[in-house]
């Protein structure tokens, strides 16, 4: 029974949002038809590929810093259970208590009932992917707890009904004149007179959420880094809305996935100079606050720190997937993504869209729940380029591939195509008689599904009359 | 330099022209071209799509092809990327270490035709004659696989009679991606649309490419829009000369 | 079997076989205490993200240039301040345990701080005696953040050597700004809007 338990496992469906409801074909041609989130896509990826690239241009050892982030979190990766006790102890001398949750069901589990230990009936948080991926606050709100989202773009998702569509700025998909229309539809006490002028969209955010701030006593926060080391756990934002939950409240939970742990408190400087410029382009981001367990007299007394498996030990179980619990979450893969510009977030279905996601989601569900995924990419490796942990996504994509359930007809066409090309007598024949848009009328236009999907929009070539090889033999 | 040609199955199949033009070059160039006729597919179609086993024999029968020559060209970044990352890997991971290490060999002697004729034959200008505006659209693989960086505009910038223009976002995937562009069709057109949109914003007579599969995708785009834009072959734009244009 | 067992057993039996090492990391990069502390690029940075700088020439001036950004308005400071920092114009509230509320309420806060990147025009607070509790610099809508020179360090590397991970720290670039709308920075959330760094020469 011990062996069985302790065997990697994957995310466990029905609780958290790691799966979506369609295949990503499907969810990609609806999106693709909206041209208003196309329009908004691509003037913030574009906006945010140029800044980046500036500050990046910046950093003369940016390479170097690439090469030992990713070396870090390597290490990390191959230590993990040992720096996960370090960092426990840590946090315990320091004053914090550390509890661990197998799985998305337990980490809302322990979250619910610390809340409830406080007597508290509304939270605070700060984004956090991790929270966003156990679906925290449906099970807060399923025990009579409300969660109020206090990052921008998070609050703008919140109050408009709607799902995260980007790891770091998760209303990506909505432009200042549909923001401007959520705020004044659900915001109490709007002004309404409000405009889509940005600074006066941020200034309503301060105005609503002030009182929340002052008054909330529990607060949910992620982390970005946790350091063995020391126990020290850092948060990188930019609102001031990370600062007012992990000061001003009495107490502070912070649910964080395994994977974020790195050994020292020098290997911090690497990720520090890493993230801001890969993530919102900035050559630091306007707040980061680092806390050690518990301080006395300044901010929360009681400090939690929830450690998250949910499918993260079947990640590290495959040695080539394992690189993809690197991730930093800084989003620079979405932005540099020809899929991602032109299907948005939400056609990924899991809180991780984009070339990560495509590569984390099916790992944590265990392919078969996200088989479509892999497939979301033309390899073109711009990804790859931008990681600043240098995860090799492509390989990755391809990787998961050979892992997914094929379609039986696919699997046979593929293998009769290797038997063929490996005997180069019926390789020429097939070519012979390959002539495939004459098969199938003129310019392909008549083949059959999936070829049918080429032939919708582009022709086929025409057949030469004669193949490389023929001409070679007469030469 | 004896050079053995690696066709690769697509243009050997619908694209003999880029493969008879790499011949024809090398040829007038001085040197000696070699086709194997054992050869057939590098595998990576099955590889991408999924299916590393099938790709395995592809692999061993392109390694067992390739590997008494010292020198082996492609008109194709992907192909030559598919033998130079993905061979010794797929190998490895098929715990088949003695493929691997000779992949590996292979893959180290294995060029794409402009990393062939600036880096080992040390040449940028090869005589070519070309009057036609044309821009060049740098595949991913080419780019980011094998980073050929500014090669195969330095060859085209020593072509005569060629007016080459800038292709905007030239960085940007056309979409193609092999099974993308038939299980991902939808999304795969339309970064094929903003491709083709470049391509016509140049007002280039000619879109050329080093790889036959991502000009399959993007002419296959311009012959549907009836855009009078020709897509060319690097390898038939440096084969050409005044005596080839001539006879048209 | 607790969650604790079960969730390091999985990692363990993931792991495998795979040696506990530490794998060699490539630390190539700019090592800290490499790079010279530049004043002037300290202030490019910090204004580039719309903080506001006086460079005084002693500290003496220090009084003035606060009595210019907040003279008349109510002020909190921590314990520890130099008083001399702060002009008769200015209603200073020491915070002795004030509530988040008290505060809130005031206008501005002085404060000192611990360390400054000059590459990344980020300020540090540590908490300590002249920064005070980390509410104090967040709540109210302007920060005085008086700086030494010899506080500023070239790299986010250098800074890292010279705080203690054991006190809580704020990294600040900038007054609070988002990023959240069409990706464009817009500053003015919910932390200070106006950041005021005023650097004095070492002590």
């Amino acid at each position: 029974m011990r062996t069985f338990l302790g065997m990697p496992a994957t995310a466990p469906p029905g609780v958290g949002h790691l799966r979506g409801e369609e295949p990503f074909p499907a969810a990609a041609r609806r999106a693709l038809g909206d041209a208003q989130l196309r329009r908004n896509l691509r003037h913030a990826t574009t906006t945010i590929r140029t800044k980046s690239g500036a500050v990046i241009g910046e950093v003369p050892d940016w390479q170097q810093l690439r090469a030992a982030g990713r070396a870090i979190k390597a290490d990390a990766m191959a230590r993990l259970p040992e720096l996960l006790e370090q960092l426990e102890a840590a946090v315990a001398a320091a004053g914090g208590t550390v509890h661990w949750a197998a799985d998305a069901a337990e980490a809302n589990r322990i979250v619910t009932e610390l809340v409830r230990a406080t007597g508290a009936d509304r939270v605070m948080k700060v984004k956090s992917m991790a929270t966003q991926e156990i679906g925290l606050n449906e099970a807060l709100e399923a025990a009579g707890i409300e969660p109020v989202e206090t990052d921008l773009a998070e609050l703008i998702v919140q109050l408009g009904h709607d799902r995260p569509s980007h790891i770091l700025v998760p209303a990506i998909h909505r432009n200042r004149a549909e923001i401007r229309e959520i705020f004044l539809r659900e915001m109490p006490g709007v002004d309404p007179d409000l405009t889509d002028d940005p600074p006066a969209l941020a200034a309503a955010a301060r105005r609503h959420l002030r009182q929340t701030f002052l008054s909330t006593r529990v607060a949910v926060s992620g982390a970005n880094f946790a350091i063995a080391e020391t126990g020290t756990l850092a948060v990188v934002e930019s609102e001031g809305n990370g600062r007012m939950c992990l000061t001003l409240p009495d107490t502070l939970i912070t649910v964080m996935g395994i994977e974020k742990v790195i050994p020292t408190w020098d290997d911090l400087g690497v990720f520090l100079q890493l993230l801001p410029r890969a993530s919102t382009g900035e050559r630091m981001n306007p707040y980061t606050s680092m806390w050690t367990g518990v301080t006395p007299g300044d901010g929360p007394q009681q400090v939690h720190l929830v450690l998250l498996d949910n499918g993260r030990s079947a990640v590290l179980a495959d040695q080539v997937g394992r690189q993809a619990l690197h991730c930093i979450r800084c989003s620079a893969c979405l932005n540099v993504c020809p899929v991602y510009e032109r299907t948005g977030g939400h056609a990924y279905g899991s809180v991780y869209p984009g070339p990560i996601g495509a590569v984390l989601s099916p790992q944590l569900t265990g392919v078969a729940d996200n088989a479509s995924l892999p497939y979301a990419s033309s390899l073109c490796g711009a990804c790859y380029d931008a990681c600043p942990v240098m995860i090799n996504i492509p390989e990755l994509l391809v990787h998961l591939r050979a892992q997914a359930p094929h379609p039986k007809s696919e699997a046979a066409a593929m293998a009769a195509a290797a038997y063929t090309m490996d005997h180069p007598a019926l390789y020429a024949a097939a070519q012979r008689a390959a002539k495939l848009s004459k098969l199938s009328g003129p310019r392909g236009r008549g083949l059959p599904p999936p070829l049918s999907g080429w032939a919708a929009s582009r022709d086929l070539p025409e057949p030469p009359s004669q193949t490389f090889r023929q001409w070679w033999a007469e030469r | 330099m004896r050079i053995a040609l690696f066709v690769t199955c697509l243009a050997d199949t619908l694209y003999p022209e880029a493969a008879k033009a790499t011949v024809r070059l090398l040829e007038r160039l001085g040197h000696e071209v070699d086709f194997p006729a054992d050869q057939t597919c590098c595998g990576q179609m099955h590889v991408n799509t999924g299916y590393p086993d099938d790709a395995l024999r592809l692999v061993r029968r392109h390694v067992r092809v390739f590997a008494p020559y010292d020198v082996v060209v492609a008109p194709s970044g992907s192909c030559v990327g598919s033998v130079r990352h993905q061979h010794a890997m797929g190998a490895r991971r098929a715990g088949d270490e003695r493929l691997a290490s000779r992949a590996e060999e292979v893959g180290r002697r294995t060029y794409e035709l402009s990393e062939l004729l600036v880096d080992v034959l040390g040449v940028t200008d090869v005589g070519a004659y070309y009057p036609h505006r044309v821009t060049y659209h740098p595949t991913c693989h080419s780019l980011r696989m094998l980073r050929v960086g500014d090669r195969p505009l330095r060859l085209l910038r020593a072509v005569r009679g060629l007016d080459l223009v800038e292709l905007p976002q030239a960085e940007q995937c056309c979409g193609f991606g092999g099974t993308f562009a038939v299980k991902n069709a939808d999304t795969s057109t339309a970064m094929l649309a903003d491709k083709l949109r470049h391509v016509l914003d140049t007002r280039a007579d000619v879109c050329t490419a080093g790889d036959a599969s991502c000009l399959m995708h993007i002419g296959g785009g311009l012959s549907r829009l009836r855009a009078g834009v020709r897509t060319v072959h690097l390898a038939e734009i440096l084969a050409s000369t005044e005596t080839i244009a001539a006879r048209g | 079997m607790t969650a604790r067992d079960l969730v390091l057993g999985r990692i363990r039996a993931a792991l495998g076989d795979t040696p506990a090492v530490p794998a060699e990391v490539p630390r190539g990069y700019r090592p800290a205490g490499s790079g010279a502390a530049d004043l002037d690029l300290l202030v490019h940075r910090l204004a580039d993200y719309r903080a506001t700088v006086h460079r005084c020439a002693e500290e003496g001036e220090v009084a003035q240039v606060v009595h210019r950004i907040l003279g008349g308005r109510r002020v909190v400071i921590p314990p520890g301040l130099p008083p001399h920092w702060l002009p008769d114009t200015v209603t200073a509230v020491t915070d002795e345990n004030l509530t988040a509320d008290q505060i809130a309420a005031v206008d501005g806060v002085v404060t000192a701080a611990a360390v400054a990147v000059a590459e990344t025009g980020t300020i540090i607070l540590d908490a300590g005696p002249d920064q005070g509790r980390r509410m104090i610099s967040l709540l109210p809508d302007v920060h005085v953040c008086v700086l030494r020179t010899d506080q500023v360090v070239a790299g986010v590397s250098s800074a890292l050597a010279r705080v203690d991970p054991r006190r809580p720290l704020t990294w600040i670039s900038g007054p609070s700004a988002t990023s959240d709308i069409e990706l464009n920075r817009v500053e003015g959330v919910h932390g200070p809007r106006h950041l005021h760094v005023v650097t004095v020469p070492r002590a």
